[in-house]
């Protein structure tokens, strides 16, 4: 089982211990930049890319201005294909659900499409707990099963790992999971891929059951589409006789025209493609083809509170692309775990405490998990202002207490700065000491600086000594 | 044209060289600099921190003290971006903050905006025989979309020999209180940025913000690196007769 993040350190500590990680960073380093310059090729490439962008933000904000219609509409039509929807307040509710679905078909073994709904939820655990294996058969969650680790990408949950770490992980773990891996085994991608492939086929051809989430639900049908490269969604989604999605309720679309914008967006935003290599739609169940049975569990687990939030609400037009997270310095260098969730990197910063809150002092921690550099508004795909969020949230983290110190720090500096006379007096007091202060200091924000950077040098003159000298000087 | 500096309280506290260098460039092309005395800061600082109310109180003073004038100059991008880009987000709407935000923001331009867009310049008159390479700051370049401003100024000036960065574009990790809420990734964004600054084989490290600097300089002169860095006005300023002097 893969483990959780609870009891995860506040993302300072937990990126500290990343940075210093060689590996790690290497890893990152290299796929990171891979794909960024996938992306920047493929975005490049579409003339009207800003236009597609400010459609993609205003479809997914006219849809959620009207969720709850388009929610009921996407439930009737699922209902009238045969489906059947259920509805799940929180990440226990939809657990249970769940759970009880997988209970009633017999079944004790479900193989899983890649989800992050699911993820988020913990349904793995859940099910686990009531005695079902649930089999990832996304090649990256693979990876991160047999490894008992956790993601840290949101579209490449492996990415910390490389081929060498993979081959060995293959060759430790798949026996105890189903078929072994060859013991000849290289760390050439085809070989690593044709071993996952082997391991994982022998799931499809037995799994009655399967559970997945879903990129996108269209309201006018009743449609999920699953957009994945590797084929392994299709073998779960067309194989099994009992499909369970769960999906977060602000994956929808209204109609077929919007879901056009969305599939030219993510494809050259996530993997750097123009296209999409393995795109499943299915609209409730149809007989003699794929499952017999469909379950939709629309999930809320904060969504709803975050829709309430004037400034906070763009969240949720995050269509997972994880191109935020392929052009951020911070996770470039800390790594995905730092942040202590499924959803990493930048829009994780943001997404994680309007879900969890900012009670705990990791998800107080998260907003501040940022240079505000703005690369990753630039690449958002449905034009998400992160910094702007970020900043909303840091707000709300200052306004529930924030930290003492800091607290005091910045009231101080606020009541020298609130007064031009206040100012100068500051200035001329450290330049009075401008030969005291030593080069590495012991404690606090200070030291933080010291540790690894050298202080300016203090000026003996301010600028507005300086100017108001001159003034006098010129008899002005 | 009658040019009103807001200095910020980092170069006025800390850069007083870089005020100095501005005030030169523009009296030598002509133009007559004014420092109204109250302005302090922008609040950027706060903002960016989540302290709010505190911003807002910086915010007022500033529409305040800026109020009259016609074209205000802030020689750091991140201080010309507070106030264009989040000082409309910063005041309730409605208020006169709002409205006096709305009226003074457009107004305020950072030094490459001033040369080459309003003064229409791009050749300053400036001598600097040594090697540069310019990092663009990220408020600077995606609040304030300054583009190749910088460049063109800079190629402009005689002796100068442009390098270009390496990975340019991303941020040397300083971000204001970041750099103390996260020194390790501060620190190891700085290194980055530092070590691909030596790479280029430049003496200078030319950006248009003094606090991206302080944080890159800081890493530089630990490393001993024999690099140094320095805001585009002082570049600017720097003519043949000041060097032969």
């Amino acid at each position: 089982m893969s483990r959780t993040f609870l009891g995860m350190p506040p993302f300072p500590k937990a990126a500290e211990a990343a940075v210093a990680d060689a590996q790690l960073r290497h890893n990152l380093h290299r796929a990171t930049r891979t794909i960024r310059r996938t992306r920047g090729r493929a975005v490049a490439e579409v003339d009207d890319w800003e236009a597609l962008r400010a459609a993609g933000a205003a479809i997914k904000d006219r849809t959620l201005r009207h969720l709850d219609r388009y929610l009921e509409q996407l439930e009737e039509a699922v209902t009238a294909a045969g489906g059947h929807v259920h509805w799940a307040v929180d990440a226990a509710e939809a657990n249970a659900v769940v759970t009880e679905l997988v209970r009633a078909t017999g079944h004790r073994e479900v193989v899983k499409v890649k989800s992050m709904a699911t993820q988020e939820i913990g349904l793995n655990e859940a099910l686990a707990e009531a005695g079902i294996t649930a089999y990832e058969t996304d090649l990256a969650e693979l990876i991160v099963q047999l490894a008992e680790d956790r993601p840290s990408h949101i579209l490449v949950p492996a990415i910390h790992r490389n081929r060498a770490e993979i081959r060995e992980i293959f060759l430790r773990a798949m026996a105890d999971w189903g078929r072994p891996a060859p013991a000849d085994l290289t760390d050439d991608p085809r070989a690593l891929a044709e071993a996952a492939r082997r391991h994982l086929r022998e799931r499809f051809l037995t799994a009655k059951v399967a559970v997945s989430g879903a990129n996108f639900a269209v309201a006018e049908t009743g449609t999920l589409v699953v957009l994945e490269s590797e084929g392994n969604g299709r073998m779960c989604l067309t194989l099994p006789e009992t499909l369970i999605s769960v999906v977060g309720i602000e994956k929808l679309v209204p109609t077929w025209r919007d879901l056009e914008v969305f599939l030219r967006l993510l494809p050259r935003s996530s993997t750097g493609e123009r296209m999409n290599p393995y795109t499943s739609m299915w609209t409730g169940v149809a007989p003699g083809d794929g499952p017999r049975e469909f379950h939709l569990v629309l999930l809320d687990n904060g969504r709803t509170d975050v829709l309430a939030d004037a400034v906070g609400r763009q969240t949720l037009r995050c269509i997972r692309c994880s191109a935020c997270l392929n052009v951020c310095p911070v996770y470039e260098r800390a790594g995905g775990h730092a942040y202590g969730s499924v959803y990493p990197g930048p829009i994780g910063a943001i997404l994680t405490p309007q879900l969890r809150g900012t009670a705990s002092e990791a998800d107080a921690a998260l907003p501040y998990a940022s240079s505000l550099c703005g690369a990753c508004f630039e690449v958002c795909p449905v034009a998400i202002d992160i910094p702007e969020v970020l900043v909303h949230l840091r707000e709300r983290v200052v306004e529930q207490g924030g930290r003492p110190g800091e607290r005091a720090l910045l009231a101080a500096a606020s009541w020298t700065l609130g007064d031009e006379r206040r100012l100068a007096w500051a200035q001329r007091a450290a330049g009075a000491v401008r030969s005291l202060v030593p080069r590495r200091l012991p404690l606090g924000p200070a030291a933080a600086w010291t540790d690894t950077r050298d202080l300016p040098e203090i000026p003996a003159e301010p600028f507005r000594d300086w100017w108001a000298r001159r003034e006098k000087e010129d008899g002005r | 044209m009658r040019i009103a500096l807001f200095v910020t309280c980092v170069n006025d506290t800390l850069f007083p060289r870089t005020g100095q260098a501005v005030v030169r460039l523009l009296e030598r092309l002509g133009h007559e600099v004014v420092f109204p005395a109250g302005q302090t800061c922008c609040g950027q600082m706060h903002y960016n921190t989540g302290y709010r109310r505190d911003a807002q109180r910086l915010a007022v003073r500033f529409v305040e003290t800026f109020a009259d004038h016609d074209v205000v100059l802030a020689p750091s991008g991140s201080c010309a971006a507070m106030v264009r880009d989040n000082y409309p987000r910063l005041a309730p709407a409605g208020s006169r903050l709002g409205r006096a935000a709305a009226e003074v923001a457009p107004r305020v331009l950072d030094l490459s905006e001033l040369l080459v867009d309003v003064l229409g310049v791009t050749d300053v008159g400036a001598y600097f025989p040594h090697r540069v390479a310019y990092h663009p700051t990220c408020h600077g370049m995606r609040l304030l979309g300054l583009g190749d401003r910088p460049l063109r100024l800079l190629r402009a000036v005689r002796g100068l020999e442009l390098v270009e960065l390496p990975d340019a574009e991303e941020c040397c990790g300083f971000g204001g209180t970041f750099a103390v809420k996260n020194p390790a990734v501060s620190a190891a964004m700085g290194w980055d940025k530092a070590r691909n600054a030596a790479a280029t084989g430049a003496e200078v490290l030319c950006a248009v913000d003094n606090s991206c600097l302080m944080h890159i300089g800081g890493v530089l002169r630990r490393q001993r690196s024999g690099m140094r860095v320095m805001h585009l006005a002082e570049i600017l300023a720097s003519t043949e007769k000041e060097a032969v002097r």
